[in-house]
This record gives structure tokens, C-alpha cells and sequence, in this order.
């Protein structure tokens, strides 16, 4: 038996290069149709594309007229990539914007490496005191000249608001989960309508709230900053997301987790804390990281309330007189950066998921 | 032998709706004494442990353990659960931790052991089950007998002073059986209060000191090992034990 075993391997047909392309792309009539169509779209639409942002793209000089070939015009983001990337703050404290970035990548890049000690540190850092660092160098205090937001724009404004919103909206979720699960009724029934409310309503809506509503309630002199308040309704409106979100990892935790937690004696947060979010919040990764991309797209909205984000100080450069007509540009890079950041997350969700599966 | 009472269950009921799943439970249980409660699914063996330690609360009576009145007042609950270990038929480790940080998560973070020592403390009882050469391993690596025996293990960790199992053996492959087995038997043999829901009848036999028979939230029969199985009174005892005999 065993010797005439040996002697049978796999079928010949599903081996190789060949054998993969039969079975994956050319099984039948239809698959092979559609494989023939799909690589005559690739044929027609990859080439003028290549062509238009590489090939035949202008990249040296200084003015619109140095943009004589046929392609992409990269002069236009190139002359205006200052506004791009920071608004109209002004230039000789650049350093500042540029100082936190410094800080942020280099603080991410030890968390990202494997295996590095004191990452707990690291990671309370950059929840605890790299805010306040963040406020003083970007607003200004401590001898440093104050810098209004109504100055922050381009990219610096849209990772604020993105990271602001990210970062507090998570344990402000987790909380209005956790309380619409309560078993006080008040708790809960507080948190359902707060969350029900939030979702309810377009975030657009939100921000046009926040920037024109808001100030009719408070008293006279009373002014509150309006980036201030866009960051507020960015962050409940996330939280609200998240919270259901987070709900449904709750839901799908076993009843025997509680139970044995509670036998061992934990507490209500401690089980919370330590056996119950861990679990339920590794399951939602996926969703969460998608709320959290959404969030990063959505803040271009914020141009609604006069705030010049990533996008909208892209088109507002391209209603220069200098720079009409570039606006296929503009809007490649930003579709470009937009997603180098969205598949950042996705990426490192991706890791996240992998690192903490523990094979259940 | 000195007969400190541990657990005290007077006149306890207990509905769920409108079924009567305990009804009128009277129970005193000595410090060293290991019962074993058995009877038909339903028969509201599991929910009367269950009540010790507060997972289910009863509606009548009272429940005494370790001269602590179980009430709503969480304090009393926390303290009970702290001397109370439970292990169960699903073994309901936490996947997310490995076993030894299964084993010292409550002593860290309930009896506020330096991590050293509840580590050290936990591989103490992992080596009393034999499964302290897969403490680092995640729990859905091990098997299910490894499973269970490293929630006992976890149990212990919190060095109660009584034992609760709920069918422990009931969710294991036949062979995996006896392992466990064979580590509730030992830890009966070191003096622990135990209260087992089981229909292992051999075990029974060679531990408890009394056998509890349940049916519709009574206790039909409670009696030693010899005259329960030789002299069963009631007649549902006799129809029960001559279905799983």
C-alpha cells in the first residue's frame, strides 16, 4: 500500500504558472471572457493615465507657463505647497507645525518596530503629554507667539481635526456603549437618546450647529474658538458611530467571559477593563478602523464653516488667477494623499488584527 | 473532625418568570465536606450553586457563606466570590490572555499580589494540575481536559476557600475525562470544601461525602455514597440512577 501511495502526486494540471492561470482565470467560457475584457480595460484606461501624471507631466519651473508638454502641470502643487500643507500660518514659525510632526513620526516609529521595551512609556506619552505639547507649540503660550486657528489650513488642519477626532472619540464611544448597555435605566436610556441624536443628524448639519447656532446661545462677549467648536461636533459625531460599533462587539462577547470574571471576583470596570473590552474591542477593529477612515475624509467638510482644510484650500489655490485651470491636479494629489493616509490605517489595522490573534 | 459551617442555604426559592427553579433549598455545608449534586436537566442544580456565588440571585430566603449574608450590597458580594473559586462546563478561560496571566489576572488585580508573586503563585498551582510546561500558550491552544484543568488551576490562584464546579467534565472528549478527574480528587484529598455538579458517578463514589438528588427545584434526597446508591427512598432517584447506572 504505502509504496504505491508514493508514486501518486498531484494532479500535473493544478502545478505551475499554467496550471494557476487555468483554474484561476480560464476554468470556463465566462471566466475567460471576463478576464479578456478586464485586461483590455487595464489596456485602455493604465497607459494615458501613466502617460498624463509621469510621462508626459511637466515637474521643473516656476510659473504656469513653464507647463508645456501634454501632461499633469505638478509646477501648480509644487508653487503652492506651503498653503497646501500648513494654510496661511505663517511661515517663519513653520518650525513649530514641523516640530510636532518630528515628534509624532518618531514616537509612532518606536511603536511600530517589534519587540522594543518601555512602549507602554511611549504610548502614554503620546496620549498624555504630547497634547499639551501640540496645544502650546500650535496655538502659541510659553514665549511663543500666539497663532490663531483661523490661520491653520491645508493638510496641518485636516490632521488635527482627523486626529483630535480619532483620538477622543474611541474612549468616549467605548463609555456610551458600555452605558447604553447599563442596567440603570437612566444611564442607558441618557446614552441610547445622546447616541440616537448624534447619528441622526448630517455631520454637515453638526458643523453648520457649531459654527452659526452655537454662538445665539451663549452670552454676549462669551466666544468660543470655531475650530474649537468644529472639533467638538467632529468628535461627538464620531463617537456616536463608534459607540455602536463598540455595542456590537459588546453583544457578541459570551455570557461564560462575564461570568467567569465576575467568579474570580473583578468588578464591573475591572472585568470591563480587562476581560470584556479586549476581546470585543479586537473584533470591531475592522469597523473601527473604518469609522475612523470615514472621520478622515469627513473632515473636508469643514469647509462648509469657513475652515480651509486639505481639499478646500486645494481649490481655494486653484482659484488663483495665476493657477486657473489646474484643478484635475489639485484633485489627483489630494485623492493621492487621501488615500496614503486611509491605507495607512487600513494597513495597520491589518497588523493590529494579526498581532493580537490569540487563534480563538 | 471540627465542623465549622461554611455555606448555610435556609429556605432559599428562586423563579425564572414563572418557573419555580428553586424551591425551598435547605443546605448546611461543613468546612472539608465535598457534596455532589446530580438529577435531570432542569432540575435547578446548577442555578442552586450558581447562587453561591451570586451569578444568579435568589429571591427568597437566605444564603449564608462564611458567615457573610448574601444581599445586593456588593461588598458582601466581592468578598464571597473572593473565597469562592467556580469552575465551569465550558471552562471559560480568557482567550485573549495566556494561561499564566489567566491564573494571575484576579490575584493582580483583586487580592493586589506584586505581579512576581501571583506569577510565581500561579505557576505553583499550573504545576499542580501538570500544565505549568504550557503557561505561555494562548488557551485555544491546549486541549479541552488542558482547558479545564487550567481553570481549576485559575480557580485556586485565588486560594478560595471553597470550590464550586458546574459540570465540569460535561463538555470533554471521554478520554480527557479523567485528567480532570484525577485533579478534583487530589484537591478533594487536600481538605477543599467542594460542591460538584456531575453525573460522574465514580467520582462520586470515591469523594463526596454526601449526594444531593435534585428534580423541579427540590432536593428529593441527600444521603452518603452507600445508601444513595444502595437504598435510594425516592422513587425518582430510583428511575434516575437506573438510567445513567
Amino acid at each position: 500500500m504505502s509504496t504505491t501511495n508514493k508514486e501518486i502526486g498531484p494532479p500535473v494540471i493544478e502545478l505551475g504558472a499554467m496550471g494557476w492561470l487555468r483554474k484561476n482565470l480560464f476554468s470556463n467560457w465566462y471566466n475567460s471572457s471576463l478576464t479578456i475584457f478586464g485586461l483590455y480595460l487595464l489596456y485602455i484606461l493604465i497607459p494615458p493615465l501613466v502617460n498624463w501624471i509621469f510621462l508626459d507631466a511637466n515637474f521643473v519651473g516656476s510659473t504656469r507657463d513653464d507647463c508645456t508638454s501634454e501632461g499633469a502641470c505638478w509646477i501648480f502643487i509644487q508653487q503652492n505647497i506651503k498653503l497646501i500643507f500648513y494654510g496661511l500660518y505663517p511661515t517663519e514659525e513653520l518650525w513649530r507645525i514641523n516640530f510636532v510632526y518630528l515628534i509624532l513620526f518618531i514616537s509612532g516609529v518606536y511603536l511600530l518596530i517589534p519587540n522594543l521595551k518601555h512602549k507602554g512609556w511611549v504610548g502614554a506619552f503620546l496620549l498624555i503629554i504630547f497634547p499639551i505639547i501640540c496645544v502650546i507649540m500650535l496655538s502659541g503660550g510659553l514665549g511663543l507667539e500666539a497663532v490663531e486657528t483661523r490661520l491653520w489650513g491645508g493638510l496641518f488642519l485636516t490632521l488635527v481635526i482627523a486626529g483630535v477626532g480619532i483620538v477622543l472619540s474611541l474612549p468616549i464611544g467605548v463609555m456610551l456603549a458600555l452605558g447604553r448597555r447599563s442596567k440603570l435605566p437612566v444611564v442607558s436610556i441618557l446614552c441610547t437618546i445622546f447616541i440616537e441624536i448624534w447619528r441622526g443628524v448630517p455631520l454637515i448639519t453638526v458643523l453648520f450647529m457649531a459654527s452659526n447656532m452655537f454662538p445665539l446661545f451663549m452670552p454676549e462677549g462669551v466666544n468660543f474658538d470655531k475650530l474649537i467648536r468644529a472639533l467638538i461636533g467632529v468628535m461627538f459625531f464620531s463617537a456616536a458611530y463608534l459607540a455602536e460599533v463598540v455595542r456590537g462587539g459588546l453583544q457578541a462577547m459570551p455570557k461564560g467571559q462575564y461570568e467567569a470574571s465576575q467568579a474570580v471576583g473583578l468588578t464591573y470596570w475591572r472585568m470591563m477593563a480587562l476581560v470584556i473590552l479586549p476581546q470585543s474591542l479586537k473584533m470591531v477593529i475592522p469597523a473601527i478602523i473604518g469609522s475612523f477612515i470615514a472621520i478622515f475624509k469627513d473632515t473636508t467638510l469643514v469647509l462648509v464653516i469657513g475652515l480651509f482644510d486639505f481639499l478646500g484650500i486645494i481649490q481655494f489655490v486653484g482659484t488663483n488667477p495665476d493657477w486657473l485651470g489646474f484643478s484635475h491636479e489639485g484633485y489627483v494629489f489630494a485623492a493621492a494623499v487621501f488615500w496614503v493616509f486611509c491605507y495607512a490605517m487600513s494597513w495597520y489595522s491589518q497588523r493590529l488584527e494579526k498581532k493580537l490573534d490569540t487563534g480563538r | 473532625m471540627s465542623s465549622e459551617l461554611m455555606i448555610e442555604m435556609k429556605n432559599v426559592h428562586k423563579w425564572f418568570g414563572e418557573l419555580h427553579v428553586l424551591n425551598d433549598i435547605n443546605l448546611e455545608i461543613n468546612k472539608g465536606e465535598k457534596i455532589v449534586i446530580c438529577g435531570p436537566s432542569g432540575s435547578g442544580k446548577s442555578t442552586l450553586i450558581r447562587c453561591i456565588n451570586r451569578l444568579e440571585e435568589h429571591q427568597r430566603g437566605n444564603i449564608i457563606v462564611e458567615g457573610t449574608e448574601l444581599t445586593n450590597d456588593s461588598r458582601s458580594i466581592e468578598r464571597i466570590r473572593g473565597e469562592v473559586g467556580m469552575v465551569f462546563q465550558q471552562f471559560n478561560l480568557f482567550p485573549h490572555l495566556s494561561i499564566l496571566d489567566n491564573c494571575s489576572l484576579a490575584p493582580i488585580w483583586v487580592r493586589k499580589l506584586p505581579k512576581t508573586e501571583a506569577k510565581d503563585k500561579a505557576m505553583e498551582y499550573l504545576k499542580r494540575v501538570q500544565i505549568d510546561d504550557q503557561a505561555h500558550k494562548y488557551p485555544a491552544q491546549l486541549s479541552g481536559g488542558q482547558q479545564q484543568r487550567a481553570a481549576i488551576a485559575r480557580a485556586l490562584c485565588m486560594e478560595p476557600r471553597i470550590m464550586l464546579f458546574d459540570e465540569p467534565t460535561s463538555a470533554l472528549d471521554p478520554e480527557m475525562i479523567k485528567e480532570v478527574l484525577d485533579v478534583m480528587v487530589s484537591l478533594a484529598q487536600g481538605g477543599m470544601t467542594m460542591i460538584v455538579v456531575t453525573h460522574e458517578m465514580g467520582f462520586a463514589k470515591e469523594v463526596a461525602d454526601s449526594i444531593i438528588f435534585m428534580d423541579e427545584g427540590q432536593i428529593v434526597e441527600a444521603k452518603n455514597p452507600e445508601d444513595f446508591f444502595d437504598n435510594p427512598e425516592s422513587e425518582r432517584t430510583k428511575t434516575f440512577l437506573s438510567q445513567i447506572l
